[in-house]
């Protein structure tokens, strides 16, 4: 949703802070939020940038540089923690060759580690955008990444 | 053997939570019209005489603190759905809004009423999109039908709902933080007194319950108190969705009456200890939660009797750690998730997080025997425990004290 459908859809209250960056972040193809989203936002709810920016910092979902098109999120919490046997994080940071927190060069992927993600009984578990998949293993995610890398050649051709 | 039963999940795959109509041909919103027709004041009487306590972890009575919102002053009130679910092993409200969003609809609905309530807020965690999606749909229909929004069933009641996303804090699921997050601020904690039914939501008085809590409402209205009262035991009433993780046969989750042991989930429910090894461990409760050995096999799981053990029913979490796992890994992971969480508001907290992970590494770097370890960890989560501001730096004693006192030896 681009800035016109946000004036559309959520009233200028403070109360949409969150709901709003959401959106605002949705809706850029490199998954974070601009300086000019900020100030845009201050106006918008008549309040300062430095609350807007106070909250961006305070909440791990948002983000103030560029991610990947697609932001994998690994839970890390104890109990996919525990049964991890094949180290996943360890593993996807040496198949795409990134550290936590960054973005491949292709601009296809970021890393993150995330808290329970809610599907500890299928643990070990990850999070891509917006889809989870379940009781991985290294090679299960080596498939899931080039699935989305071949999807992603099929559509540019 | 016990058998499941089912009141909060009692609709789960009987119908398409994308069809409303499908809701109402196998008896939806027959509660709510039942409520709107009765005196706010006797649906409260019912919900404190059922004896629900809250299944978001502490265990309030749900009817008294409606009571408490009720007769707080104001003409403004709201009612708040806290859809926060992060603790980690808990996973149950998650399936309640995936597979049957209206019943928490109905829910609080009931409970709006119960209260006078002005207007409807759910607050859901950001990750959870598929809930996100299924409660959104959910709304519109129930918008369309009339079920919610103008003269509900012509009753003259009126309320609004709005979802409202948190964004990757689990301190935002504790109910003063949440109030600051669905304002559209930083996540830090206030200051309790006052409490939310006196002082809530943009100062006025709101009734905060978790999702598994509201979803028992309908159930109460339709059935009666006494029905309600007469399941599970005479401290915990009712049903319980319990979400089994870790070393089992079938993970998942199970509902069924208050005071079923930890043996009869483990073994009859979750089909028993994986790759038919030993019980060694089980966490009750999440991260803020207890550890238990063997001794606990047979207790009954409500909140007075595990009490009384020192352990917590907490979300019905349940972590199972099989022979040969280890208990200082798990508690490092423990330990690691809280310092994560920490909002660094308060100093014993700020400090205290990354101190007692220094402890551990001292114990990795062969600097510290075990169980001195153990004894500093206890010392310091103690003192935490008093002085910091919230609970969340109050939590990290649970898991210690527990280990102290079911595996000081195996730690
Ligand atoms: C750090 C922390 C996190 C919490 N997270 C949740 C949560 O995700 N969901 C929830 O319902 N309650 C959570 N609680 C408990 C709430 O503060 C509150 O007790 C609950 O929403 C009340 O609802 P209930 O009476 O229906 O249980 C949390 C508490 C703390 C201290
Ligand atoms: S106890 Fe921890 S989480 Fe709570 S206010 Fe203090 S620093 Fe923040
Ligand atoms: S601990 Fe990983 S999904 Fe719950």
């Amino acid at each position: 949703m681009d800035r016109n459908d946000v004036v559309k859809r959520y009233e200028p209250v403070k109360d949409n802070m969150l709901n709003i960056l959401h959106e605002l972040q949705n809706n850029n193809p490199s998954n974070y939020l601009t300086t000019e989203d900020l100030k845009w936002v201050a106006e918008y709810l008549n309040t300062t940038y430095s609350s807007v920016y106070g909250v961006v910092r305070y909440y791990s979902m948002f983000s103030l540089k560029p991610r990947g098109k697609f932001v994998i999120r690994v839970c890390n919490s104890p109990l996919c923690h525990m049964v991890d046997d094949d180290k996943l994080i360890q593993s996807i940071k040496n198949q795409l060759s990134i550290g936590l927190d960054e973005t491949t060069d292709d601009s296809l992927f970021s890393l993150e580690s995330s808290e329970c993600l809610g599907h500890c009984a299928e643990a070990p578990v990850m999070m891509i955008n917006d889809k989870v998949y379940k009781n991985l293993n290294s090679s299960k995610i080596e498939n899931i990444f080039q699935s989305i890398r071949s999807n992603e050649k099929n559509k540019k051709l | 053997m016990i058998s499941e039963y089912k009141i909060a999940l009692k609709s789960i795959g009987k119908y398409d939570p994308n069809q409303i109509e499908d809701y109402i041909t196998i008896g939806g919103y027959k509660s709510v019209r039942k409520a709107l027709s009765i005196q706010p004041e006797k649906i409260i009487d019912s919900v404190i005489n059922s004896g629900l306590r809250g299944r978001g972890g502490a265990g309030f009575s749900t009817g008294l603190k409606e009571k408490f919102t009720n007769q707080s002053k104001g003409i403004q009130k709201f009612v708040i759905c806290n859809a926060d679910e992060g603790e980690p092993g808990t996973f149950k409200d998650r399936v309640i809004m995936e597979q049957d969003p209206h019943v928490l609809l109905e829910g609080m609905l009931i409970s709006a009423y119960a209260i006078q309530a002005t207007k409807a807020y759910i607050y859901i965690r950001g990750e959870y999109t598929e809930s996100i999606k299924k409660l959104q749909t959910a709304l519109k229909q129930a918008n369309e039908k009339g079920f919610i929004g103008k003269n509900i069933f012509n009753s003259g009641f009126d309320l609004d709902f709005e979802i409202k996303l948190g964004a990757g804090s689990y301190l935002c699921g504790e109910e003063l933080t949440l109030l600051e997050s669905l304002e559209g601020k930083r996540g830090y904690p206030r200051i309790k007194p006052p409490f939310p039914a006196e002082k809530g939501l943009f100062g006025k008085p709101t009734l905060v319950n978790n999702v598994e809590t509201f979803a028992h409402i309908p159930y109460i209205i339709e059935k009666g108190a006494e029905h309600y009262k007469s399941m599970g035991t005479d401290d915990s009433p009712g049903t319980k969705i319990f979400t089994i993780s870790g070393d089992v046969k079938k993970p998942g989750y199970y509902e069924t009456e208050m005071g079923v042991s930890l043996r009869e989930l483990i073994y009859d429910f979750a089909g028993g200890i994986k790759d038919n090894k030993d019980f060694y461990a089980a966490i009750l409760g999440g991260a803020a939660g207890t550890f238990v050995n063997e001794t606990v096999l047979d207790t009954p799981m409500a909140y007075d009797t595990l009490k009384e053990k020192g352990a917590v029913l907490g979300s019905g979490a349940i972590m199972i750690m099989s022979e040969g796992r280890s208990l200082f890994d798990m508690t490092n992971s423990i330990l690691e998730f809280f310092k994560h969480e920490s909002c660094g508001k308060c100093v014993p907290c700020r400090i205290g997080m990354p101190q007692l992970l220094l402890i551990m590494e001292n114990v990795k770097n062969n600097k510290l025997e075990r169980l001195e370890a153990l004894n500093l960890l206890l010392n310091e989560s103690e003192y935490m425990a008093k002085s910091s501001l919230c609970p969340l730096g109050q939590s990290p004693i649970l898991p210690i004290k527990s280990l102290k006192q079911y595996f000081e030896n195996q730690f």
